[in-house]
């Protein structure tokens, strides 16, 4: 078999293609908490009466430059998401960069000043790195590992019958803002991607209402909301309904998602969170979510439920039933 | 402008399918409607249409896909031509749409042949065919050109254009093919339907005018339909209603954009290079006057008259694939014991599974299992 776009596009091929080719292959794959087989956000190591945990992410978006952000803002968004979204408290950063020779100096300080200001939102402090050079033209890579805190880690492994779920915003923004500047499709309202950290968003509500009412968390990035939604629907073992008009799209999105056939439910997000709680705290964490500056479009979209355990069914705009599958893998190539 | 948004709107289609529920109650038997047009079908699957209707109202899907039907002989002879093209030192650029490149037959799919290191490139219409053939004067560029009416009309255009700057290294492959006679062979080959719902996009080119015999030799009411889920609910009412009353006639829901002539300078371009012929259809079988071949005056724009190649007979589907069934309106994707199992996106085994226009794909997309 040869290596092809869709094993890295997220999906269910590129699933397949972790389980069969790279986790058979390595034999120590957990260090006593939420292990690597888990395919989660991030890994964790119990430490004491909390938890260390762990990730990593690497970034190949092309262009380095886009609406709404950079390679730079995306690669320090992207690992203290995943951190985030396992409950952790990002404590430190680590920045490895491959460039091309080259490559504009202008235009890699733009990228590092732009990586400051975001780690300085978080706050996050960057301890450690490493720089490579090479003639391949790869433009630039940016690999980013990521180190946090949690005191009750959640998985996406964690939803119950019942549960309410949230979005933290808008649906579709990142993959829909890369995919239609690169075709060069001009909109009124220009699209841009969302991309952020939400490490404030899911702090804000864990303090309304404790982790443990945190049931499930993910930052729904390569492939979009359906992914995200259906691997916890699988993993947790509950059904998942969602509600079409309840689903918060930019009208722009919307429009390059016509325009484009792309559904805005498979495309990336890079600065949102799907989080699934107690349905006793829903509104509460709705309201607290809200009070955020990130998470002021938030809404509850659905919840879990007894029935198609491990599926996620779409109540559409008219009122019809379908099933909302996870693409088989994210339709936009060199999104993160 | 018009508020297409209205077409969306939850609270006018829950009022219409409240009138359907009624009509449907007073004709008491089982209604079959069909439809025959991919954009419709995903119109359908997408928004849960079959969810919300009547048991005794169901919505069947025809030979709404054009590169599902077009014929495994047209593929590889096209194959065929690429190597001995390649045979006489002449590497042809081939182009056709994403759906075609994949599209399975016995001798393998276009992509197999561009995994041999010939020159196959995906474009999203046939302009780019033109501009990679403008950009390539000293290489052969071919289109290998499927589609209905609406994706005839600009192939037209774009031959008269070709035509026009005696552009010499453009040639096509014209798989093109037309709905109406589809329609009426599945009549006379015996597939049951008591209305059809009437693709909106093929009628802006052929017009109402254009379906009319299908109701008047046939007695088949009809309804075009735009693509918005309020558009196809709508149909469905208005042939319920005609069906109570036991009356045939063509109605237009779709009058935002078709007319009852239709675009007759389309018609007029496609007539000028096309003319019509008998024709196969993978897993239909030949139907009389359905295909569009090059006009004799033009032949020196058919890359077949260029390169003559021999293809031997082949089978149109894999033991088991109920494509064929799927494409009558007589099974659903959900009938076929390969569905969702062997046969699936990214290992399909039949073409309904390959097109974003084909029933399978679009019942796999979006899980319609309700």
């Amino acid at each position: 078999m040869k290596i092809r776009l869709e094993h890295g596009a997220g999906g269910e091929l590129m699933e397949e293609f972790i389980r069969d080719v790279i986790l058979k292959n390595l034999t120590l794959k957990s260090a006593g908490g939420i292990d690597l087989e888990a395919l989660d956000d991030g890994a964790t190591i119990p430490f004491g009466d909390k938890h260390i945990v762990f990730t990593i992410d690497g970034h190949t978006v092309k262009p380095l430059f886009f609406p709404g952000g950079d390679i730079g803002r995306l690669a320090v968004s992207g690992t203290v998401n995943d951190l985030a979204v396992m409950g952790a408290k990002p404590l430190a950063l680590a920045n490895s960069m491959i460039i091309e020779a080259g490559f504009d100096e202008t235009s890699l300080e733009k990228i590092l000043r732009s990586m400051d200001e975001t780690s300085k939102e978080v706050p996050v402090p960057i301890i450690t790195g490493d720089t490579k050079v090479v003639e391949d033209r790869i433009g630039m890579f940016v690999i980013t590992a990521g180190i946090g805190i949690a005191e009750r880690p959640v998985s996406d492994a964690g939803a119950q019958v019942g549960d309410v779920v949230l979005v933290s915003g808008t649906i579709g923004d990142h993959g829909m803002a890369i995919m239609s500047y690169r075709e060069g499709i001009a909109f009124e309202s220009d699209l841009r991607s969302d991309v952020s950290p939400v490490w404030d968003v899911v702090k804000t509500v864990a303090d309304a209402i404790g982790w443990e009412n945190i049931h499930a968390m993910k930052d729904p990035t390569r492939a979009g909301l359906s992914n995200a939604l259906n691997e916890i629907a699988r993993k947790s073992g509950v059904g998942i309904l969602v509600r079409e008009r309840d689903i918060p799209i930019k009208p722009e999105v919307r429009a390059a998602s016509e325009m484009l056939g792309i559904s805005p439910y498979d495309v990336a997000n890079e600065g949102k969170v799907v989080m699934v709680v107690a349905r006793e705290y829903a509104e509460e964490a709705l309201e607290s979510m809200k009070k955020t500056r990130r998470g002021k479009d938030a809404t509850i979209i659905g919840e879990a439920m007894k029935e198609y355990r491990g599926k996620v069914i779409l109540e559409t705009g008219i009122g019809g039933k379908r099933f909302m599958e996870p693409p088989e893998g994210d339709p936009v190539p060199r999104i993160c | 402008m018009l508020d297409l948004k209205i077409f969306e709107n939850r609270e006018l289609a829950q009022k219409i399918l409240q009138a359907i529920r009624r009509e449907a109650e007073r004709i008491e038997r089982e209604v079959r409607l069909m439809h025959v047009c991919g954009t419709h079908e995903d119109t359908v699957t997408r928004s849960g249409i079959r969810s919300l209707l009547p048991e005794n109202v169901k919505i069947v899907s025809g030979p709404g896909c054009p590169v599902c039907i077009t014929p495994v002989e047209d593929i590889v002879r096209m194959q065929e031509i690429m190597r001995k093209a390649r045979e006489k030192g002449d590497e042809i650029i081939l182009t056709t749409f994403g759906d075609m490149y994949k599209i399975p037959t016995p001798r393998g799919s276009f992509s197999d042949l561009k995994g041999e290191g010939y020159d196959i490139r995906i474009v999203y219409s046939i302009y780019d065919t033109y501009k990679i053939a403008r950009e390539n004067p000293d290489r052969l560029v071919v289109h290998f050109s499927p589609g209905f009416e609406t994706t005839t009309a600009p192939a037209a255009g774009m031959l008269e254009t070709v035509a026009g700057e005696k552009l010499e290294n453009f040639k096509i492959y014209s798989v093109h093919r037309l709905t109406p006679p589809a329609v009426e062979a599945l009549v006379k080959q015996g597939t049951v339907f008591d209305g059809l719902i009437t693709p909106g996009h093929v009628s802006t080119i052929i017009g109402v005018k254009g379906w009319e015999y299908i109701t008047s030799e046939y007695g088949i009411p009809q309804v075009i339909a735009g693509f918005e889920p309020v558009d196809f609910l709508i149909g469905v009412l208005l042939l319920l209603r005609m069906i109570r009353d036991g009356e045939a006639r063509i109605e237009n829901e779709y009058t935002r954009a078709v007319r009852y002539e239709g675009n007759t300078k389309a018609q007029e371009l496609i007539d000028r290079f096309f003319e019509v012929k008998d024709a196969k259809w993978r897993a239909l079988g030949v139907i009389p006057a359905s295909g569009l071949e090059l006009r004799g005056e033009w032949k020196d724009l058919d890359i077949k008259n260029i390169y003559k190649v021999k293809v031997p007979k082949l089978p149109d589907l894999e033991k088991g694939c109920l494509c064929g069934a799927v494409l009558r309106g007589m099974a659903l994707p959900t009938d076929c014991p390969l569905f969702g199992k062997e046969c699936t996106p990214r290992h399909p085994v039949g073409p309904c599974m390959v097109s974003y226009e084909g029933t399978c794909s679009i019942f796999y997309k979006y899980g319609a299992l309700f």
